[in-house]
C-alpha cells in the first residue's frame, strides 16, 4: 500500500462511500460490523460489505451450495475412480447459467460480477473439484479472453454455444518445454495467403477431451520475443489438430488433461483473437482472472476437508470423548479454520477490485497463493485428524488430499505467485 | 377464470439440521439455525410455475406468513419463476403461536382478495406435520380440494388430480377454484438459474397485516411442553421362538 496515514474510525462509515478508498483491515476489525455499514451501490463495493454478502449472493451462494451436496457430492467419489466427464452435470449447471456468469445476458450468460462467480466456483468445488476446474476453465480461460478482446462476431461464435453446458471450452498456452517462462512458446503461426497455419505442441490442458474449441497462443514473430506472440481461437475437433493421451493425475481426475498437437493446422485469419503480438498480454491478464477461480476452486477443497474433519472430530471417540475435545485436534482445526477465511477474504477482496474495474494483479496472486496453499495444508491436516479413515477411500479426506495438490502448480505455481507479489510490491515503493 | 395462482411458502429449520430441544422445554432451538423452504413448498412452487410455463395460467404469487426472514422465502420462490409475493407480516407471540388454523384463515382471504384460479399449497410442513392448512383453506373458501397430489392437470374450468391414497392412486375432477396440496412425487423442484436469482431481485414483494385481511390470530392451542422423542434402546437377540413369546410375556407386550 502506499504509506498513508491510518483512516479514523468515524471516518470509515463516509469512506465506504467514496470510490477509491483504501480500508485497512485492522479498522476493519475494530467496527462493529452491522447491516447499518453495509451500504450496497450498485457497481461499487467496499470492503465493509465483506462481512455479509449481497442477498443475491447469499442466494446464489445457497443455490450452487444446494447443486453441490445433492448433485456432485454423492458422485464425486465415482466420477474419480473412473475418471469421467461429469457431462451431465456440466449441462445443468449450464442452464442455471454458471458456465458463463460473467457473460452478459445478451451472449446468453448470466451477466453477474466475479464476486458472484467466486461464490460459485467455491460451492461448486467443495461437491466435486473436478467439475469445480471444468467450470473454472470454462469461464475464466476459455470465455475470459474472448469476452475481453473479441470482435463482436467472434463473441458471438465462440462465446454463445459455450454458455449452456453442451460445449465447454479449453486454453492452451503451455507446452512440453515451458510452463512458467510462458514467453518462450515455440508453438509456430506463420501467415499462407489467407490462413494461419500453426505447428506445435501444447501440454497439460485441462477439459482438452471434452473441450468443443481452445483458445491457443503461439509465436507470429520470433524476433519480438514474448511481444511476437498471438492468440488464436480453433474449433475441436479440427484437421490438423489433435490430441496427446489423456494423463493418468493424482488428483481432478474427472477432468481431461492431455497434449494439443497442431500439425498444419490452418486456420482463417478472423480466427485471431486480438491484435498481433498481443497474445503475451492477453494470456498474462487472462490468467490474473483464473486466478481468483483456482482460489476459489482451491477453497471448495479446502473447506470440504475441514467439513469432513471437524465432523469426525465430533463422532469418534477416543481416550473416553470425542476427539474434538482434544487439544491437538481443536488447534489443528482452528488452524485449518483460519487459513480458510483469510484466503476467502483474499479471493472476495480481488474479486471486488476486479469488478471495480480496479488493479487485482497483486491480491489475485495473493488468493491464489493463499488458498492453494490452505488446501494442501487443510487436507493433510484433514487426513492426519482421520488418522486410518483419512488414508482409505471409504472417506473423502484422501481425495481432498490428492485434488488439492495441483491447485499450487496451475495457472501459475506458488513460486510465480511470489515473484508476482514482489514485482507489486516493489512497484509500489518505487522511489 | 383470473389465471392466477397462489402458492402458500413456509419457512422451516432445514431437513438436515439436527433439531435440538430448548432446555426450557419451550420449544425447539431456531436461533442461528439453517432455514430454508419446506420441500412440500418448492415442490408446490415448482407445479405453479410449470403451469405458467404451459401457458395455462397467467400468474404465479407467492405468500408466506412470518417475521422479516420469511421474505428470504418469497425471494426463493421468485428466482424459482413466481410473479410477485405477499409477505403477511406475523412475529412474537403470534408468530410462536401460528398454526394452520390461521395461516388457512389468511390463506382463504388472499385467495378470495387476489381472485385466485388455484391455491397450491404443500401437503404438510416438516416442522409439525400437520397435514391441515390445505384441506382448512378449502372448507373455510368452501372450495373444493384435491389432496397429496402426485399429478394436476387444468382442463378448462376443472382440474384433474390423482392423488396418493392409502389403497394406491386415486383420480378425481374437481372444480376450479380449487385448493391442491402437493405430495412428494408431484415434480422435481427446479434449482434457480442465475438469471432468475438476479430478476427475483427486481420482483416486488407486498407486504400486508393479519388484522388488514380481518384475521384474528388468537390460538386456540396451547403447547404445554416440547420433549425429545426417548432414546432407542438396544435390541435382543434370541435363539428360538420359544425365548421370543417367553421375552415379549416378560415384557408385557402379550
Amino acid at each position: 500500500m502506499k504509506s498513508k496515514s491510518p483512516v479514523p474510525l468515524q471516518l470509515i462509515g463516509d469512506l465506504s462511500l467514496s470510490l477509491g478508498s483504501k480500508i485497512y483491515f485492522r479498522e476493519l476489525l475494530a467496527l462493529p460490523i452491522g447491516k447499518s455499514l453495509g451500504l450496497c451501490l450498485s457497481g461499487c463495493r467496499s470492503l465493509t460489505q465483506l462481512a455479509e454478502l449481497p442477498e443475491m449472493h447469499q442466494m446464489l451462494r445457497q443455490t450452487c451450495r444446494d447443486y453441490a451436496d445433492r448433485e456432485l457430492t454423492p458422485i464425486a467419489a465415482k466420477l474419480d475412480k473412473e475418471h469421467s466427464f461429469p457431462a451431465k452435470q456440466i449441462q445443468e449447471l449450464g442452464a442455471m447459467g454458471v458456465l458463463a456468469m460473467e457473460v452478459p445476458d445478451g451472449l446468453g450468460g448470466a451477466g453477474m460480477d466475479y464476486l458472484a462467480y467466486s461464490l460459485a466456483v467455491e460451492e461448486i468445488s467443495r461437491g466435486c473439484a473436478s467439475t469445480g476446474v471444468v467450470v473454472s476453465v470454462n469461464n475464466s480461460l476459455y470465455i475470459g479472453p474472448i469476452l475481453k478482446f473479441g470482435t463482436e462476431e467472434q463473441k458471438k461464435q465462440w462465446i454463445t454455444p459455450f454458455t449452456t453446458g453442451e460445449k465447454v471450452g479449453c486454453f492452451a498456452l503451455s507446452e512440453p518445454g515451458n510452463g512458467s517462462d510462458a514467453g518462450a512458446a515455440s508453438t509456430i503461426a506463420r501467415q499462407e495467403g489467407d490462413e494461419w497455419v500453426l505447428n506445435g505442441t501444447k501440454a497439460w490442458i485441462t477439459n482438452s477431451w471434452d473441450a468443443s474449441a481452445t483458445v491457443v497462443f503461439a509465436t507470429t514473430d520470433k524476433s519480438l520475443k514474448h511481444k511476437g506472440i498471438s492468440a488464436f481461437l480453433i474449433p475441436m475437433p479440427y484437421p490438423g489438430l489433435s490430441l496427446g493421451k489423456k494423463e493418468d493425475k493424482l488428483g481432478i481426475r474427472a477432468s481431461s488433461t492431455a497434449n494439443i498437437i497442431l500439425e498444419d493446422c490452418r486456420i482463417p485469419l478472423g480466427n485471431m483473437l486480438g491484435p498481433r503480438g498481443a497474445g503475451f498480454k492477453i494470456a498474462m491478464q487472462t490468467l490474473d482472472s483464473g486466478r481468483i477461480g483456482i482460489a476459489a476452486q482451491a477453497l471448495g477443497i479446502a473447506q470440504a476437508a475441514l467439513d469432513c474433519a471437524a465432523d469426525y472430530a465430533h463422532k469418534r471417540t477416543a481416550f473416553g470423548a470425542p476427539i474434538g475435545k482434544m487439544q491437538a485436534i481443536q488447534f489443528k482445526l482452528a488452524d485449518m479454520a483460519l487459513a480458510i477465511e483469510s484466503a476467502r477474504l483474499l479471493t472476495w477482496k480481488a474479486a471486488i477490485l476486479r469488478d471495480a474495474k480496479k488493479p487485482f494483479t497483486k491480491e489475485a496472486a495473493m488468493a491464489k497463493l493463499a488458498a492453494s496453499e490452505a488446501a494442501t495444508y487443510c487436507s493433510h491436516q484433514s487426513i492426519q485428524i482421520l488418522g486410518g479413515m483419512g488414508y482409505v477411500t471409504d472417506m473423502p479426506a484422501e481425495r481432498h488430499y490428492r485434488d488439492a495438490r495441483i491447485t499450487e502448480i496451475y495457472e501459475g505455481t506458488s513460486e510465480i505467485q511470489r515473484l508476482v507479489i514482489a514485482n507489486q510490491i516493489l512497484k509500489e515503493y518505487q522511489p | 377464470m383470473s389465471g392466477r395462482v397462489l402458492v402458500g411458502v413456509k419457512r422451516v429449520i432445514d431437513y438436515a439440521v439436527k433439531i435440538r430441544v430448548k432446555p426450557d422445554h419451550s420449544g425447539v432451538v431456531t436461533d442461528g439455525v439453517k432455514h430454508s423452504m419446506n420441500p412440500f413448498c418448492e415442490i408446490a412452487v415448482e407445479e405453479a410455475v410449470k403451469l405458467k410455463e404451459k401457458k395455462l395460467i397467467k400468474e404465479v404469487v407467492a405468500v408466506s406468513c412470518g417475521p422479516q426472514q420469511v421474505q428470504e422465502t418469497i425471494r426463493t420462490a421468485l428466482a424459482m419463476g413466481a410473479d410477485r409475493g405477499i409477505h403477511v407480516e406475523v412475529s412474537g407471540k403470534d408468530y410462536d403461536n401460528m398454526g394452520p388454523l390461521q395461516v388457512s384463515k389468511i390463506m382463504a382471504a388472499l385467495a378470495k382478495k387476489e381472485e385466485a384460479q388455484l391455491v397450491i399449497l404443500g401437503k404438510q410442513a416438516i416442522d409439525d406435520d400437520c397435514n391441515q392448512t390445505g384441506q382448512m383453506t378449502a372448507a373455510l373458501l368452501d372450495w373444493p380440494q384435491g389432496t397429496f397430489a402426485s399429478e394436476v392437470t387444468l382442463e378448462g374450468d376443472k382440474v384433474k388430480v390423482v392423488r396418493e391414497i392409502d389403497g394406491g392412486l386415486e383420480t378425481i375432477k374437481i372444480n376450479t377454484p380449487a385448493v391442491v396440496t402437493a405430495d412428494l412425487r408431484l415434480n422435481t423442484p427446479r434449482y434457480a438459474t442465475l438469471p432468475n436469482i438476479m430478476k427475483a431481485k427486481k420482483k416486488k414483494i407486498a407486504n400486508v397485516k393479519p388484522a388488514d385481511l380481518g384475521v384474528d390470530m388468537a390460538s386456540r392451542v396451547e403447547v404445554l411442553r416440547v420433549d425429545e422423542p426417548p432414546q432407542r434402546q438396544a435390541g435382543m437377540k434370541v435363539e428360538t421362538v420359544e425365548d421370543l413369546v417367553g421375552k415379549l410375556k416378560e415384557a408385557g407386550r402379550i
